[in-house]
């Protein structure tokens, strides 16, 4: 094979990751004490943006912990983009099938909601609006109205465990509650201004954002929202979520607020 | 909308900006005084980060250093990180705008490192295309940063001062010289630092970076780690290179195990009194 750039490049990233290098050139390299520095700097560099990016995560399970089971994600998922602070969208994933967290099932959704940490920290500004707005519609007009979510938010309904409170507790740097029910459990995270927020969402209130993403009006967002949870307050829901600022925009049949 | 009024003054010494002296940097009366981020924690589409650069560009000169647009990788800079950048760059209207001659991104993965290559001449045409067109995309010259070296490379084509050289005159880029790469590159290869500084070709040189750097676990090799305050040789090395080659803009950078600002100041203030006497210098000259 010719020694090109590209099969010397082929080469290093092989040695990098502990595979075989097919470059005499690497080859070369590999004894020498230096080759680790390279190593070491690239999955560092991957490791510590991890543990920026998953801070409960890491507070559950220990650093040590989790920068082995983080090294193991770098070798299975290098960085596909230069940004690392939007490293380890499918780490979450990863975790779920990592045989040592097995015990913790809940793991992968609180690494969810770091990494949803993570994109409501970086999601384009926007303004939001408030309750005063929606009101000032007469109603039958609002019905027929659209809720544009503001899009730094983001949201889960986790059916089989309380990982919100879990998630809170070790994000706030808190104990979990004593009271902890083992239920399934909502959140909404987002950034209405220049700080991320976090709040519960039960599971109507979930298929509410839902349905105002799929860009339902609110006649059909709130037919769903029911439809999940029966006996919710809609009129509270719809309040709560525009105080938290969780709504851009009051899209109106050929007008806009 | 910030005011263009920084962007052609000549700049003097200016520090690394980390988010931990995002309120120092903005209250900071010095209006001289310049920064310089890594252009990657800012493509972002909004939120805090964006919105503090912008602040403390209201007020202070700012300059943007890539490490990840992988000239030296045998492949086109990635169109979208050029954009982003593209995009960095009229928001902020950054003084200076600098990379690395390394590699990083390379095909669909990024390995966060400056990586080395063998000076080649297949990897000359490479690295000259890919700065022509990184120069064409972002409408400016930009300035490429001299390499830490740990490992003994065989098959190079041309001499490091040479390739730049060559870069140089095929491009029109200028240089951006680490003294703490010289200084930890001359102990690992080992190179004569005062004959590497020598060879630079000095009016290409647009800005000086001054760091730290630490010793590796065996203590055989030095690492560019920017983990702790500047040794005295940098300072050496730094003081003769601009005795040769005149002031330039001078940045402190820190990393790892990163001080109090005012620290940060105080090794700023150091390189600044060095430029002062080196201009005092042309002006009994």
């Amino acid at each position: 094979m010719k020694a090109t750039l590209a099969s010397f490049q082929d080469a290093f990233v092989d040695a990098l990751y502990g595979r075989v290098p097919h470059d005499s050139r690497v080859v070369a390299l590999m004894d020498q004490p230096g080759f680790a520095v390279y190593r070491n700097t690239v999955f560092q560099g991957c490791v510590d943006a991890l543990e920026a990016n998953f801070p409960a995560v890491v507070r559950l399970v220990g650093e040590d912990w989790f920068r082995a089971a983080a090294a193991e994600y770098v070798s299975l998922s290098p960085p596909t983009e230069t940004r690392l602070l939007r490293y380890g969208q499918n780490f979450p994933d990863f975790l779920a099938s990592f045989e040592p967290a097995k015990s913790l099932s809940y793991l992968p959704n609180v690494a969810r909601l770091d990494y949803s940490w993570v994109e409501a920290h970086v999601a384009p500004d926007d303004r939001h609006v408030t309750v005063i707005d929606l009101t000032a519609w007469p109603p039958q007009q609002a019905e027929r109205a659209t809720l544009r979510v503001h899009p730094s938010a983001r949201w889960h309904w986790f059916a089989d465990e309380p990982a919100y409170t879990i998630w809170r507790a070790n994000r706030e740097g808190a104990d979990i509650p004593d009271d902890l029910v083992w239920e399934g459990e909502g959140a909404l995270l987002l950034r209405p201004s220049s700080n991320v927020v976090w709040q519960p969402l039960s599971i109507g209130a979930c298929a509410f954002l839902d349905a105002c993403a799929a860009e339902c009006d609110l006649e059909s967002a709130t037919r769903r929202a029911l439809e999940r949870e029966p006996e919710m307050d809609l009129g509270q829901c719809v309040s709560t979520l525009l105080t938290a600022g969780a709504i851009a925009e009051i899209k109106v049949r050929d007008a806009v607020s | 909308m910030i005011s263009p009024r920084h962007t052609n003054i000549a700049l003097g010494a200016g520090v690394g900006l980390k988010p931990q002296h995002y309120e120092d940097a903005y209250a900071v009366e010095q209006g001289e005084l310049w920064f310089e981020v890594h252009p990657e924690n800012y493509m972002v589409d909004g939120g805090p980060r964006l919105a503090w650069l912008e602040m403390i560009r209201g007020r202070h000169p700012l300059s943007l250093h890539g490490v990840s647009l992988s000239l030296a990788a045998e492949q086109e800079p990635d169109a979208t990180h050029l954009q982003r950048l593209k995009a960095l760059i009229d928001r902020v209207e950054p003084a200076l705008v600098s990379e690395h001659l390394a590699w990083s991104a390379w095909r669909d993965h990024y390995h966060p490192d400056l990586l080395p290559f063998p000076r080649t001449q297949d990897a000359l045409l490479r690295v000259a295309a890919n700065i022509s067109r990184t120069q064409d995309t972002l409408g400016r010259r930009i300035a490429i940063e001299n390499p830490t070296h740990y490992l003994t490379i065989t098959g190079h084509d041309w001499s490091e001062s040479d390739f730049f050289r060559e870069v140089i005159r095929r491009t029109g880029c200028g240089l951006l010289v680490d003294i703490n790469n010289v200084f930890v590159s001359a102990h690992n290869l080992p190179i004569d630092p005062i004959a590497y500084l020598d060879a630079i070709p000095s009016d290409a040189v647009m800005e000086i970076h001054l760091a730290g750097h630490s010793v590796d676990a065996n203590g055989a090799l030095w690492i560019d780690s920017h983990d702790a305050a500047i040794n005295e040789g940098v300072w050496h090395l730094y003081r003769y290179l601009i005795d040769r080659i005149g002031p330039r803009p001078t940045l402190i950078e820190r990393d790892g195990q990163v001080p109090e600002f005012d620290v940060l100041l105080g090794e700023r203030q150091q390189a600044q009194s060095l430029l002062d006497r080196r201009i005092s210098m042309d002006a009994m000259a």
